[in-house]
């Protein structure tokens, strides 16, 4: 199997659209015959960051990599920035506005969600520049 | 037991029906998306109030079978077409979560 890549573009505030891009990546895996835990593991932290990056960053770009050994995922956005990562990883804490919060989201599991489903989990944020997330979810 | 004869037993209203009446192989009670997105498991019978596109996609996200909306809680029109294009189950019921869960239980 070759490499695949994808890209997608998440616009910001239209909870409408979110999840599209983990959609995509779910058919995509699962054409590809990827085992269905290894499916689930990849969408399921790939929809926590999207949702991250309509709630609080005003969109972002997602690349996706896949390849036989590995799925990574690279989310970046040009948001406020995280000012405390380690307090944003602790479950049960959340910034999310009540408008959202309405929506069902909020509970303040996404990071830790994303951690717990993923192998390898990176977070490079600057306040006032912006977020880089990169997950790997590896095969075997 | 598939997802229609889960409709006939707890008398539910069936208000998509997906692609496959797939088998439903446990259940999940939660409102909190991203709570219910980490815990609930391939082929549960996800049960809640929120009819909204975004449990669309966390439905299939997670795998679950189908969505039950408890307590006549409505289906949003967005979140009715996107089930409708995605192939998602959703069922509602007068009953609430607890209710209904309480019989999955005992048929499981």
């Amino acid at each position: 199997m070759n490499n695949f890549k994808l890209h997608f573009t998440v616009p910001g505030d239209d909870f409408t659209r979110a999840g599209e891009a983990s959609g995509s990546v779910k058919k995509t895996l699962k054409d590809l015959g990827f085992n269905p835990e290894i499916v689930r593991k990849c969408v399921i932290a790939l929809y926590e960051a999207e949702i991250n990056l309509v709630i609080h960053a005003g969109g972002g770009e997602i690349d996706v990599e896949i390849s036989p050994e590995c799925i990574s995922m690279v989310l970046t956005d040009q948001g406020p920035g995280i000012p405390d990562v380690a307090l944003a990883m602790k479950e049960g804490y959340s910034t999310a506005p009540d408008n959202v919060r309405s929506l069902g989201f909020g509970a303040g599991m996404g990071l830790p969600n994303i951690k717990k489903y993923t192998d390898e989990m990176k977070i490079d944020s600057t306040v006032g520049v912006g977020t880089t997330m990169y997950l790997k979810v590896f095969t075997n | 037991m598939t997802i229609k004869e889960l409709a006939e037993k707890l008398e539910l209203k069936i208000l998509v029906e997906g692609d496959d009446d797939r088998e439903v192989t446990g259940g999940y009670c939660g409102d909190l998306l991203s709570w219910v997105m980490g815990r609930a498991q391939s082929g549960d019978c996800w049960f809640t109030v929120m009819g909204n596109i975004n449990a669309i996609a966390v439905s299939v996200l997670a795998d679950c079978a189908c969505i039950v909306l408890c307590e006549n809680s409505t289906l949003d029109d967005d979140a009715k077409a996107r089930a409708e294009l995605q192939g998602v189950w959703v069922l509602s019921s007068e009953e609430n979560a607890y209710t209904l869960a309480n019989k999955l239980g005992k048929m499981l």
